[in-house]
């Protein structure tokens, strides 16, 4: 018996991540390709409601415990070995979000097993697996076979859409008992929730991006007033937030804030993952860039390669004398 | 306070990047390596950290293209000594790399325990793991992750650390030194060294060599059976001219969208 294909169900603050569902669905198809059960294992404390809302496995297998009320890589992977041992999986996919970064490195690691970060896809071809993994910031991308089972698959966001994870259907749950002890060196003590900014860059209808592509911080206001121009606000990558050119309030990405706006405008942002996690779903994205091959453009419906600080005020003189135009019309 | 930073090196993605003959790795013809962007973070805490603490930053690397420029830039910016460790594989993975680091750290007289060993929390190679857990568990030390914030109450013997999650949330935890910390962010951005310093420091400072001993294989092994550039399903539509032809150009778009 080859063991079944396993979905670590990630929850935070007592829900389901929407990426959850989307492992699901890839996993299903890998349980069903390789003839065995997709199970999912769900973690945390007080959670047993929400293996409910797990039925794309054929099992859900809960394990509750007030040392994992919280996340803490350490504590969550000694509450995941014994069963991996007991029950030898074939194939562990875990959700690979900063809620859960850390917990496939160090159960790979305890238990001598192969770990393969940042997959995109995950194939079974002639009975074993094989991975698409993104490297070096998106710009390649490398097939990999683990060389022994199980193996721990760090899963990206978008590998399926969510929806095809989800279903009415209300799996059995088993309460498996849980060994473990709050971490003795490590103690949890709040959570701090984010400031609201001046501007809630997840309302805006149009923004101007910036990334590390505008050299210097004088340059924001230039995008500022094309935003201004576009009746929109600016927002700004994460290098750009962590050099303190913008507030943390105007990130957009995987740790900042996911917008969908009806015009989203990149100038200067490579497109690293974590940045398109954030942005990818707006209605019209338009990118500016000096390196054509950046991954920026896979995402962008137009796109033109330039020095932002050569196109942004031309284009802020363009929009502003065609709304004048406009408004004598 | 004693804090150890672990620097790797890595490919730098604003240059372009090429496939070598065997079709599994990257051409080392056209690559250029940097310290990893995380990694720099770290050492930036680092030295705020023995700023306002006092104490010394240890720099530690395993040998790589461009890796002295990267370890006499660190002594540059105020590291106490830098580390080169020999590294026999060359191959890309993450965890034989740490094997290598964990087992030399510990022969090197005088340098654990630490109170702190800071790392990025991730790199854009990390393939098969992450520095910060992997070191952590061959060390047996505690370790926090997608870290921003770190104080250090040195009488308790511990640090305050703030931590990542979605959402712009951040959770506080309390956790005993010696620890190890994957850091995400330095409270401020990493310090500019002119090269003139870097210059300096290469005439009067020195990296230290450290041969690695043979690692076991802990059996995590993979296969990389093909690497390439993403397949382009989608690609923007390119749009050329002057700036000013340009932005009228996508004037029209937007109008089209009922944007202007």
């Amino acid at each position: 018996m080859a063991g079944n294909v396993w979905v670590i169900a990630e929850q935070w603050r007592g829900q389901l991540s929407e990426i959850t569902y989307e492992v699901l669905a890839l996993g299903k198809e890998l349980a069903t390709a390789l003839g065995c059960d997709l199970q999912a294992v769900l973690l945390g404390h007080n959670v047993k409601p929400l293996a409910a809302s797990l039925g794309k496995a054929d099992s859900v297998l809960c394990l509750d415990h007030s040392a994992l009320a919280t996340p803490v890589a350490e504590t969550f992977a000694q509450a995941l070995m014994p069963i991996i041992r007991a029950r030898s999986p074939q194939a562990i996919l875990m959700p690979l979000t900063n809620v859960s970064l850390g917990v496939a490195s160090l159960l790979a690691e305890e238990l001598g097993i192969g770990c393969v970060n940042f997959c995109r896809d995950v194939r079974a071809v002639d009975g074993s697996l094989q991975t698409r993994s993104v490297l070096y910031g998106g710009k390649m991308e490398a097939i990999v076979k683990p060389a022994q089972r199980p193996a721990i698959l760090g899963i990206l966001p978008g590998v399926r859409p969510p929806d095809e994870g989800r279903t009415e259907t209300v799996p059995p749950v088993e309460d498996v008992t849980v060994d473990v002890q709050e971490s003795s060196s490590i103690r949890w003590k709040r959570y701090i929730e984010p400031e609201i900014g001046d501007v809630d860059i997840s309302k805006q209808e149009v923004l101007v991006s910036v990334g590390r592509g505008l050299q210097s911080p004088d340059n924001v206001a230039v995008a500022a007033e094309l935003a201004e121009a576009l009746g929109g606000a600016v927002c700004g990558s994460r290098p750009v937030i962590d050099q303190g050119w913008l507030p943390l309030s105007r990130q957009v990405g995987k740790s900042g804030v996911v917008v969908k706006p009806k015009l989203y405008l990149a100038a200067g942002i490579s497109g690293a993952p974590e940045h398109v996690e954030g942005m990818k779903n707006s209605e019209l994205i338009i990118a500016i860039n000096t390196d054509e091959q950046a991954p920026i453009f896979h995402v962008a419906q137009y796109g033109i390669a330039a020095d932002v600080m050569d196109l942004l005020p031309a284009l802020t003189e363009a929009v502003r004398s065609r709304k004048e135009v406009k408004s004598h019309a | 306070m004693k804090i150890i930073v672990v620097l790797k090196m890595v490919p730098d993605v604003v240059e372009e990047l090429e496939v070598a003959a065997d079709g599994k790795t990257l051409d080392s013809e056209f690559l250029r390596l940097i310290a990893n962007e995380l990694d720099a973070q770290a050492l930036e805490e680092a030295l705020l950290l023995k700023e306002k603490y006092t104490g010394t930053v240890t720099v530690v690397s395993l040998d790589a293209p461009e890796v002295d420029d990267a370890l006499f830039t660190a002594l540059a910016k105020g590291a106490d000594q830098a580390f080169k460790i020999a590294d026999g594989s060359g191959a890309l993975s993450t965890r034989a790399g740490t094997y290598r680091l964990a087992q030399v750290l510990s022969t090197i007289q005088g340098l654990l325990p630490a109170d702190l060993i800071l790392t990025g929390a991730q790199a854009n190679d990390d393939l098969d793991g992450l520095t910060a857990p992997l070191i952590s568990h061959l060390l047996r030390l505690p370790q926090l992750g997608i870290v921003t914030k770190v104080s250090v109450d040195t009488a308790a013997g511990v640090a305050t650390v703030l931590r990542e999650f979605p959402g712009g949330v951040r959770g506080e935890y309390e956790i005993k030194l010696p620890a190890v910390l994957g850091i995400q962010a330095a409270e401020k951005p990493p310090r500019y060294v002119p090269v003139a310093k870097v210059l300096a420091a290469m005439k009067s400072q020195a990296i230290q060599s450290v041969p690695a001993p043979p690692v076991a294989d802990n059996g995590g092994s993979l296969q990389i059976e093909e690497m390439a550039k993403p397949e382009v399903t989608e690609h923007a539509q390119m749009l050329r001219g002057s700036p000013e032809e340009i932005a009228d150009q996508l004037c029209e778009i937007l109008a089209a969208r009922g944007l202007v």
